[in-house]
């Protein structure tokens, strides 16, 4: 209780903290919202006006507060480039980028565990070296262009994927885990290729420690050893990595999002920060970290799980 | 345990081939539709055109909505009053005729008979009169389109005939009336636009897609759209879209670069021309060194318009040599494009008398948004070193650019283009001394005159004189470099015609249709 509390204290505080730093950061930028919003072709007076309507005329201290205010009474505020409720956009994006998130990090448990095992059990033979190079390429590429490259690929010459969009799962499962299946690929590829390296290092580490040599003096077989001691304490800075990975994928990602055309959260924080859309930054700041913060708890929980020495601290 | 690892494998393969398996199916229907588009036509009674957009929609509502790919595509919803041809001229579209009166204070235009809105409603001039009160700003609040300002009043003696009285004669009045006519006392533009343009609105996705369909009731019977379904799909990367038109997943593809095509080879037809556009390296006349004259001849005399256009544009654009395009041909002045032909001694010497012997710092900002910008900026340092001139670019967001450089004019130098508008007025009055987005900060009394006197002239011969002269002014005053309108290209499948290039940017969907 008094953790859960403690931790409750710690949101607020980096909340606020947060949220003030962006608001002060964004008064610093210069650019005016309706001008942005009206281009460049805009006269003076219709800014004004606009400004006017959007409630640019206050004191950007006033916006702020009344911003918080309205977060008490769960409104998140109006965006100023869409003219539509935050929370109503932040609806439509939160899946998109949701569904690729979770897509990708199954993928990344899926292939990245089992082959980091691999690679640690067959230290020195063949298979290992190529796996090295493989995830050391993995790590390499720029997401970007082994985003087109799948594209051209699976798309294009073979026509086994879609080569663009979005595909609401409630419309169509299968369509849709085709059409998120090559962006959460892209996304997968470098954190695979991080839990593989990870995994290795800390699994061979492991591995020559005292207790593994008692555990074989104790005649236990080499497969206890493994799943039983030795992946146990390997899998502990893994998962801080993978809670790392998983707050940042569930931000959105912006190059991968363009790439496949998906109306995602991390094309929506360019556009906000570019439009200078203070009311849908905010927010989107709010939501991101909350997510790291909510991960970070889980993470705390699983090393619990995991690691009954930590149960016994805590 | 290999036996796991197997098994885990397995694992994602089987998935891998269920995907692909299920894919499969599903594709060889969708590869059908593709390969085969007429066919499908036939079998399926309708036929669906894909087109990639690379900007989202600002607003559905044509009067809230700024941004200039939401009107192009909204476009093909709304009519108004009047619309362009190809070459820029204005032709009827709701209203079939309109008469000016002498005085040029008395504008009347009489209406088609049976125009429908897209809910079934019939579109009178009770409609027109409601638009343009809003739109004239006439019911509160600053006017939506500046130019209505001069709408004195506004009278409809019958259902299809309405009258502005204005309150001074405006020859940039007329071509303003492209604007769109919206039902009145309707209020869910934003979300179910409603118009009586060639197709209806169907759907929005956010940052997805925009569906239109087949207006069957389109006044203009001869131009009832052949597409049944168009749906312009969000696609923010340009490569990205290359690659869907590649696969077949996209059908036109507007503003596609020299490399896109050639990736697209001959799967493609390809309409091109110039857009309209003027891109300019602004000199702000306010600043030394460039408040002087000859400061400002010996830049444009070293900046090389050619290469730029052949190394930036790879060779499609067309050369300006004032702030305007030859795309609006009745009113532009030819011959100035090479008024100050490359000529670097001249330069250099002209740089002597001003009192640069040896050059000077010039500080240019960029917007770091447009690529184009930023490759013609870097090409622009290499060609102004030459006379001595140490080019510093400086790069920033568009936002900032906005603020900064073209509210605030706090800037020497910049890149910029300006896109294009069918009216010589909001194109040439950007030079006006007392105009607020004379961000040049351009003084000469002789243009201001010209300007005014354009904009009194009632005759079009006149008219267009007028700001032929001035465009000369621009270019003899070396007010900036103006450096060239850079074409664009939309690409369409093979199977595909009818789009046209237009001084501002339009698809003119209603015409497109399949090659027999």
């Amino acid at each position: 209780m008094r953790y859960i509390l403690y931790k409750l204290a710690t949101f607020v505080a980096t909340m606020t903290l947060v949220s003030i730093i962006i608001f002060f950061v964004f008064q610093l930028l210069p650019g005016n919202p309706a001008h942005i919003i009206l281009g460049i072709e805009a006269e003076q007076a219709q800014i004004q006006q606009l400004e006017q309507e959007l409630g640019l005329d206050k004191q950007a201290t006033e916006r702020y507060v009344d911003w918080v205010t309205g977060l008490f009474q769960a409104d998140l505020g109006e965006s100023l480039k869409y003219q539509l409720p935050v929370s109503d956009i932040l609806v439509d994006r939160i899946p998109v980028t949701f569904s690729l998130g979770i897509l990708s990090i199954l993928l990344t448990i899926i292939i990245g565990i089992p082959l980091g095992i691999l690679i640690a059990r067959t230290k020195g033979k063949w298979i290992s070296v190529v796996l090295s190079i493989m995830t050391q390429l993995g790590i390499a590429i720029p997401s970007f262009w082994f985003g087109f490259i799948l594209i051209l690929v699976f798309g294009v010459i073979l026509s086994l994927f879609p080569t663009y969009g979005y595909v609401p799962w409630s419309e169509d499962f299968f369509g849709a885990l085709r059409a998120l299946f090559l962006p959460s690929l892209v996304i997968a590829i470098s954190n695979i290729a991080v839990i593989i390296r990870y995994l290795r290092n800390t699994i061979l580490d492991q591995a020559n420690m005292e207790y593994v040599r008692t555990a074989r003096c104790k005649g236990l077989t080499e497969r206890k050893i493994m799943y039983g001691h030795i992946l146990r304490n390997a899998l502990i800075p893994v998962i801080t990595i993978l809670g790392l990975t998983i707050a940042d994928t569930l931000g959105g990602s912006i190059i991968i999002e363009n790439v496949f055309a998906l109306p995602g959260l991390g094309n929506l924080l360019i556009e906000s920060i570019s439009s200078r859309d203070f009311p849908l930054v905010q927010s989107m700041v709010l939501y991101i970290a909350v997510l790291v913060i909510t991960i970070n708890f889980i993470v705390d929980l699983l090393y619990k799980v995991i690691d009954p020495r930590i149960r016994a601290k805590g | 345990m290999k036996k796991k690892l197997f098994i885990a494998f397995l694992l994602v393969f089987v998935i891998a081939f269920v995907l692909v398996g299920c894919s499969n199916s599903q594709n060889e229907e969708g590869k059908d539709a593709n390969a085969a588009k007429p066919e499908t036509k036939e079998a399926t009674g309708s036929s669906v055109v894909r087109i990639a957009m690379s900007t989202e929609i600002d607003n559905l509502d044509p009067y809230k909505s700024a941004a200039t790919d939401t009107g192009s595509m909204m476009d093909n919803v709304f009519d108004g009053l009047l619309d362009t041809n190809p070459k820029g001229e204005l032709v009827g579209a709701i209203a079939k005729s309109y008469d000016i009166s002498e005085d040029g204070l008395t504008y009347t235009f009489t209406l088609n008979e049976g125009v429908q809105f897209h809910d079934g409603s019939e579109l009178t001039s009770e409609d027109v009169v409601a638009s343009y009160e809003t739109l004239a700003g006439m019911n509160g609040g600053e006017p939506i389109v500046a130019e209505f300002a001069v709408i004195d009043s506004i009278e409809a003696p019958s259902d299809y005939e309405v009258i502005f009285h204005l309150k001074e004669k405006n020859s940039a009045f007329l071509a303003a009336n492209i604007v769109a006519i919206v039902p009145s006392d309707y209020e869910e533009q934003s979300s179910k636009p409603i118009g009586a343009g060639p197709f209806k609105f169907e759907a929005y996705k956010v940052g997805q897609e925009l569906r239109l369909v087949k207006n069957e009731n389109y006044y203009n019977h001869e131009k009832i759209p052949q597409i049944d379904e168009v749906q312009f799909k969000i696609m923010p990367d340009q490569e990205s879209s290359v690659l869907a038109m590649q696969a077949g997943e996209i059908d036109v593809l507007p503003g596609v670069t020299q490399q896109g095509l050639t990736q697209l080879g001959d799967s493609i037809n390809t309409v091109s021309g110039p857009q309209n556009m003027v891109q300019l390296l602004a000199l702000n006349n306010d600043v030394e060194p460039y408040s002087d004259l000859k400061v400002r001849q010996a830049i444009n005399l070293a900046i090389d318009k050619d290469t730029i256009i052949d190394t930036v544009s790879e060779g499609n654009g067309t050369k300006l040599g004032s702030n305007f395009s030859p795309a609006m041909e009745f009113y532009y002045e030819p011959g100035l494009e090479d008024y100050y032909a490359t000529n670097i001694e001249k330069a250099k010497s002209l740089l002597a008398e001003a009192g640069y012997n040896d050059g000077f710092q010039m500080e240019l900002t960029v917007p770091s948004d447009y690529q184009f910008h930023v490759d013609t900026a870097q090409v622009i340092a290499e060609q102004l070193s030459q006379v001595g001139i140490d080019v510093e670019i400086k790069m920033i967001e568009f936002s900032t650019w906005l603020e900064d450089v073209y509210q605030n004019e706090q800037y020497d130098t910049t890149i910029i283009g300006f896109t294009g508008k069918l009216d010589p007025y909001k194109i040439l009055r950007r030079y006006v001394n007392d105009y607020e987005r004379n961000f040049v900060n351009y003084d000469n009394e002789a243009y201001d005159e010209l300007i005014d006197q354009a904009l009194r002239a009632t005759d079009e011969k006149d008219i267009a004189a007028h700001y032929k002269e001035a465009q000369r002014l621009l270019t003899e005053d070396a007010v900036s470099v103006f450096i060239s309108d850079p074409d664009r290209t939309i690409a369409m499948s093979n199977h595909l015609e009818g789009l046209n290039m237009y001084p501002i940017q339009k698809f003119n969907l209603e015409d497109l249709h399949y090659t027999e």
